[in-house]
């Protein structure tokens, strides 16, 4: 027998004080990685990777840039929580674990912003 | 006691493939966010300037980076693939035994192939030849 309440539940007024919402945005993440990331990889395949020039020229197509940004973010996003999933299921002692979640927070934001940063210098310069 | 769940104890359970392939899914996931890291450097060389991104072709083409990211390339393949047949189990398809055992093996299959093609025209791409 629960003691909560069902429209509690919806409400997601739990201890964890949300619902569903972790899980959910996990899924829409992947949904949006399919399309980017096989675009970008198809797309990266047919390029001289070696060559500076042609990989700045075509980054810095306008399409290109915004679909490189909306990737950055996309999987910032979707490693952020698969790995706070991660840690939250095998790390144990709860100092750790919140540490381990903070890192996992400022590494992720760094280097979505950075990934975003390089994205624009290379557009817009 | 209440009638919660209990989470697993992976102990008592007998060993399938389909275990292994659970447990890969978070690993190579974990593989990903490192390759995540790698991809903004990688970035962040290619707007510092065409000395920085040489200096990182150069570290990325060792033959130990290269051994790497064919490794890293299996990996993100299998959670690519491994991540859809997941998001059709959400969809409540595909979990009786028998399909997750085939959907399984299908992951498999369709990750070496597709492994070895991104390979091969990485080849290509890195020797300048797309």
């Amino acid at each position: 027998m629960s003691l909560r309440s069902p429209l509690g539940r919806v409400l997601g007024s739990g201890a964890a004080k949300e619902g569903v919402g972790h899980w959910w945005v996990q899924r829409v993440t992947a949904v949006a990685l399919i399309p980017l990331t096989l675009w970008f990889v198809i797309t990266l395949l047919g390029k001289p990777l070696q060559s500076y020039e042609a990989m700045r020229g075509w980054l810095a197509q306008p399409w290109v840039a915004v679909l490189t940004v909306l990737l950055i973010m996309t999987l910032a996003w979707h490693s952020k929580l698969g790995v706070e999933v991660v840690i939250e299921d095998y790390v144990s002692g709860h100092g750790a674990k919140t540490t381990l979640l903070l890192l996992s927070t400022f590494v992720h934001s760094a280097a979505a912003v950075a990934g975003v940063f390089a994205v624009l210098i290379l557009a817009l310069s | 006691m209440n009638q919660r769940p209990l989470s697993p104890h992976l102990g008592v359970y007998k060993f399938m493939y389909t275990m292994s392939l659970s447990i890969m899914h978070r690993l190579t996931g974990l593989a990903a966010s490192v390759g995540f890291l790698a991809f903004v450097w990688w970035l962040m060389a290619l707007a510092s300037g065409p000395g920085a991104y040489e200096g990182a072709m150069r570290a990325l083409t060792s033959p130990f980076a290269k051994l790497l990211l064919i490794g890293f390339t299996f990996s993100f393949v299998y959670h690519f693939c491994n991540g859809i047949r997941h998001l059709v189990w959400d969809t409540g398809r595909g979990l009786e035994r028998a399909q997750a055992r085939r959907s399984g093996a299908m992951v498999v299959v369709a990750t070496l192939l597709i492994t070895a093609l991104v390979v091969w025209f990485g080849c290509a791409a890195l020797a300048g030849t797309p």
